[in-house]
């Protein structure tokens, strides 16, 4: 198995102009930390972005930072950090649930669009992804977007590319737009609530005009009781303030109890590295659908022995299903798409992740979309072959 | 006058009368539109310099009409114009005499809110304030605020990806739609995403956004609709140097504030709006800063302190604090109707393009030497928190060679923009106004991807053409992939 690590973009392009002209798939990574992400890809050959790193640019008056591809994202936090910063769409750290040791990069982020808790009012990685330069299937360098954060020329293919899973090109450099690091944050909680009791607080904290930052619900399993989670992030005043006014909204559902900053931030850590789901290797599904469908699909994940737990207020649930031949995949899939939504299996087995479905298979016409896309991007299917659908 | 449109096809206008026919087939009535006095009605949107009247016009009610209309297109070979409100300011939905107008104004109703989940689906004629006027009475706004909102469409500002002031904390169109019902040029009908945060497969949302009607034609539109705060004000300030300005709005996102809004005006803008409006703006300061933040009364009092304190520390000469709704609505009135009140004053072209925050005194004085270098005046009013500049070029439109010289000032400045790191449009789009300027900021190389997908999703380019791409662009046929996509 050859493994390429290309230390600038002109290599990198070099590397897949030619994998193209000998019709030689490449399996795309950026930290190697892979282990059962999507459909495994067959390839003989392996380009990893390791050698491609460094921030590149950091303007913390103007709100962005790029840096290259195989930089590791835990530096890129820290430099952000030091200047009272942050990515504003919490990247989930993934290595808890995949067992796996690698370093998360940047490429790896901006390619599987990896978000967190805050997503409901600060949007998902492509919503902070600015620019990217990149190397299509054809390994031709291109770039799109820029360092500015209002910029419509042209088409938006950074949007078009963040979370395409290094199917369409291999990204060497992305720019985001970054947030100010909240001055204080803390976490309120109410206790022994129903699933639809829950998401119904929740949509009404959501709906307020407080800005609650994150929203989660952890049913009881195992006798623990049922926590509603609600975070409040700003400067210290605020928070008293609005956790007040958000007792009062919601007192109907009980008692709000509130965490200080050192409950909090562990906490929603945990949310967002979905941990309550990581324990031992059953399969694991992401499931997004609209917050007042959310209680509906639990109820069915029950009957299914799943665990499962809400991010986003209902509209994230991540679930751990026994393991069975499809891993629930065609149950799954069918609960997900009554209620208006989609599910990907993020956690399985390499033989259950080539039978089944992972991603949802989107309809036809929208297919064919995609189908095309790939196309313009990669027509000869150099890059990362059936990782996303088969035969993609 | 310096913009090129194509030759209209000789045998597509030879088709006129089978093409009405078949529209009338498909939209009975009123719902085409072959009067000459009446098309003209569509010759141009806001970029009124340029004008050609389309070959037919027609208004469907319904996405299968849409579906069937297209279809009828692609298979004759006849350019169509998606059209909104025709706001447009790049010429965006300027048609050609060859061209079916097709515009989705009767598409305008609401068709399902729910505020559990914070959406709201609607046909994408609707207007953008009519959407928040929708859900206003739960207190609830659509985020999105192009000056412009009170006529412009939904679907226009999805073509566009369009901004406003508010945009620096809830984003632009691209970060607050959920799912889009779309038409291809083959007419069939994708549904791409809903309710849910987000959609299997590739991103075609963010493809779609801002594709300025190069992919296919929007019917319906899910977004997202927010809580408004409990309270919004502004605070206005008047700086005697530009720099001073600039290093205010700096140390406060420095200082990790985030205001809703950070509006700038130079001292020509100033004294424009100031005559229209009444807004109690400073007359005898460079640049001015109108930042806006939301909360509660308390939140709003500690926010503005630590804003004022900021200001001060830069030599801020004048303070004024909005103390009343009436104040409010006043400052913002100057600030909306900047666009209108310089069009009382002279004629002018409002340029858009976007620069990192940190070159702004370098750039506003490079403006300022391109402009007077043509013998023109500008006035600059822009989205200081996202350097998204409008310099305002004056000149006068019975002049056609300072109309001329006009173009040539806006495009320098373009470049200027693209030269320090920034790009052509933050808001407006490319349209025709900005299609030969696309190599200043992309190669051929980039700019073949763009077109490659044009191309795999419109082979025969009839989707509005002649716009965002330079005529001589790069181009592939879609077949000429080897991989063709399976249909
Ligand atoms: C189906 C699925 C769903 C997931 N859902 C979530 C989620 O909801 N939230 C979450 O936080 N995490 C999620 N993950 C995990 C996420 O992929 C990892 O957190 C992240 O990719 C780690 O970075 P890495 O550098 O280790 O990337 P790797 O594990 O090396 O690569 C991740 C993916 O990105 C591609 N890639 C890597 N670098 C590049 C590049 N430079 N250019 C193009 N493509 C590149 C790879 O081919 C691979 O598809 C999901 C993963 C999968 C497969
Ligand atoms: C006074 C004034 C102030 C403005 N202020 C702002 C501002 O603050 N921020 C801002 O961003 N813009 C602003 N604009 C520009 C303009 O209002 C926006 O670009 C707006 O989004 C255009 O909407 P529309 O409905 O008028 O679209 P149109 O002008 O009709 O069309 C615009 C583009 O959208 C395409 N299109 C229309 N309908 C569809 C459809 N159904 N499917 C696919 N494509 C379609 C057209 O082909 C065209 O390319 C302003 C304009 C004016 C005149």
């Amino acid at each position: 198995m050859t493994l390429h690590t290309p230390s600038t973009a002109a290599e990198l392009a070099a590397i897949v102009a030619d994998a193209r002209a000998t019709r030689s798939p490449l399996a795309i990574s950026g930290g190697g930390t892979r282990a059962g992400l999507g459909r495994p890809v067959q390839a003989a050959a392996s380009l990893s972005t390791t050698k491609l790193t460094g921030i590149t640019l950091y303007e913390p008056a103007e709100l962005v930072i790029a840096a290259r591809a195989g930089t590791p994202l835990a530096q890129v936090v820290e430099t952000l950090a030091q200047r009272g910063q942050r990515l504003p769409f919490e990247p989930m750290d993934h290595r808890g649930l995949f067992g796996t040791a690698g370093e998360p990069t940047v490429g790896g982020v901006a390619a599987a669009n990896v978000s967190g808790p805050a997503r409901i009012n600060l949007g998902a990685a492509r919503d902070s992804m600015i620019g990217l330069k990149f190397v299509n299937g054809r390994g031709e360098d291109i770039k799109t977007g820029g360092r500015v954060m209002k910029n419509v020329t042209g088409l938006d293919l950074t949007k078009t590319l963040a979370g395409s899973h290094g199917t369409l090109a291999v990204f060497h450099e992305v720019c985001f737009k970054v947030s100010p690091l909240a001055e204080r944050e803390a976490t309120l909680v109410i206790e022994g609530l129903s699933d639809a009791l829950a998401i119904e607080a929740l949509s009404a904290a959501l709906g307020s005009p407080f800005e609650p930052t994150a929203a989660a619900h952890l049913p009881a399993f195992d006798g623990a009781r049922a926590r509603t989670l609600l975070r409040i992030e700003g400067f210290g005043p605020m928070i008293t303030y609005r956790t007040g006014e958000l007792a009062k909204l919601l007192k109907r559902f009980g008692a709000l109890e509130t965490l200080g900053e050192a409950e909090s931030g562990p906490l929603w850590q945990a949310v967002r590295d979905a941990a309550f789901v990581a324990a031992g290797t059953d399969p694991v599904w992401r499931i997004s659908v609209a917050p007042s469908k959310g209680a509906a699909v639990g109820t069915k994940l029950a009957a299914l022995g799943g665990r499962y737990f809400y991010d986003w207020g209902g509209g994230l649930i991540w679930a751990a299903v026994p393991a069975s031949g499809d891993a629930s995949a065609a149950a799954i899939h069918a609960l997900a798409k009554a209620a208006g939504g989609h599910a990907t299996l993020v956690r399985a087995p390499d033989a259950v992740r080539l039978s089944v479905d992972v991603f949802d298979p989107p309809a036809a016409p929208l297919m064919t979309l995609q189908r095309k896309l790939k196309a313009s991007f990669d027509p000869d299917g150099i890059l990362n072959p059936g990782h996303m659908y088969a035969g993609l | 006058m310096t913009i090129a449109f194509p030759e209209p096809q000789a045998a597509v206008l030879a088709k006129r009368d089978a093409i009405i026919a078949g529209l009338q087939a498909i939209v009975p009535g009123e719902g085409v539109i072959t009067a000459l006095d009446e098309r003209r009605a569509f010759e141009t949107d806001a970029l009124t310099s340029y004008r050609r009247v389309p070959m037919v016009v027609v208004l469907p009610e319904t996405t299968e009409q849409v579906s069937a209309i297209l279809k009828l297109c692609n298979r004759e070979g006849v350019p169509v114009v998606a059209r909104g409100a025709g706001t447009s300011l790049a010429g965006g939905a300027i048609p050609q005499e060859d061209a079916v107008v097709l515009g989705i104004a009767k598409m305008n109703r609401v068709l399902e809110t729910n505020f559990a989940d914070r959406t709201m689906r609607v046909q994408s004629g609707i207007t953008n304030l009519a959407i928040s006027g929708e859900v206003a009475h739960e207190g609830f706004f659509y985020a999105p605020d192009p000056s412009s909102q009170l006529a412009c469409t939904i679907a226009g500002n999805v073509a566009m990806n369009s901004g406003g002031a508010h945009c620096l904390k809830y984003g632009v169109t691209a970060n607050n739609i959920l799912g889009l019902k779309l038409v291809t040029i083959e007419g069939e009908i994708v549904e791409i995403g809903g309710a849910a945060l987000d959609s299997p497969g590739y991103d075609l949302i963010g493809l779609m956004v801002g594709s300025e009607g190069q992919l296919g034609v929007v019917t319906e539109v899910t977004v997202r609709i927010l809580r408004q705060a409990e309270g919004a004000r502004p605070v206005l300030f008047g700086f005697d140097e530009i720099g001073q300005a600039g290093r205010t709005v700096a140390d406060i996102i420095g200082a990790g504030i985030i205001p809703v809004a950070i509006e700038y005006m130079d001292r020509e803008a100033i004294a424009i709006c100031e005559a229209f409006a009444h807004a109690g703006y400073p007359l005898d300061v460079e640049a001015m800063l109108i930042i806006e933040v939301e909360g509660s009364e308390a939140e709003m009092e500690a926010m503005l302190a630590r804003i004022v304190e900021i200001a001060r520390a830069h030599q801020v000469k004048v303070i004024k604090e909005s103390k009343s709704a009436i104040e409010t609505a006043a400052i913002w009135k100057g600030r909306k109707s900047a666009f209108g009140a310089t069009g009382r004053v002279a004629d002018y072209i409002c340029m858009d393009g976007t620069i990192p925050t940190g070159r702004l005194p370098e750039v506003l004085a490079g403006i300022d030497r391109i402009v007077k270098g043509y013998g023109l005046r500008v006035a600059n009013v822009f989205h200081a928190g996202d350097g998204n500049l409008h310099p305002l070029v004056m000149f006068n439109v019975n002049d056609p060679a300072e109309q001329v010289k006009a173009e040539h000032a806006g495009e320098d400045i373009l470049r200027l923009c693209v030269e320090v790191g920034g790009c052509l449009t933050g808001e407006h789009g490319v349209g025709i106004e900005k299609r030969d300027l696309m190599r200043e900021q992309f190669s051929d190389t980039d700019l073949l991807q763009q077109t490659r997908i044009k191309s795999a999703l419109d082979p025969q380019w009839l989707l509005n053409p002649a716009k965002v791409f330079p005529l001589d662009a790069p181009k592939e046929a879609a077949s000429s992939t080897p991989a063709k996509a399976a249909a």
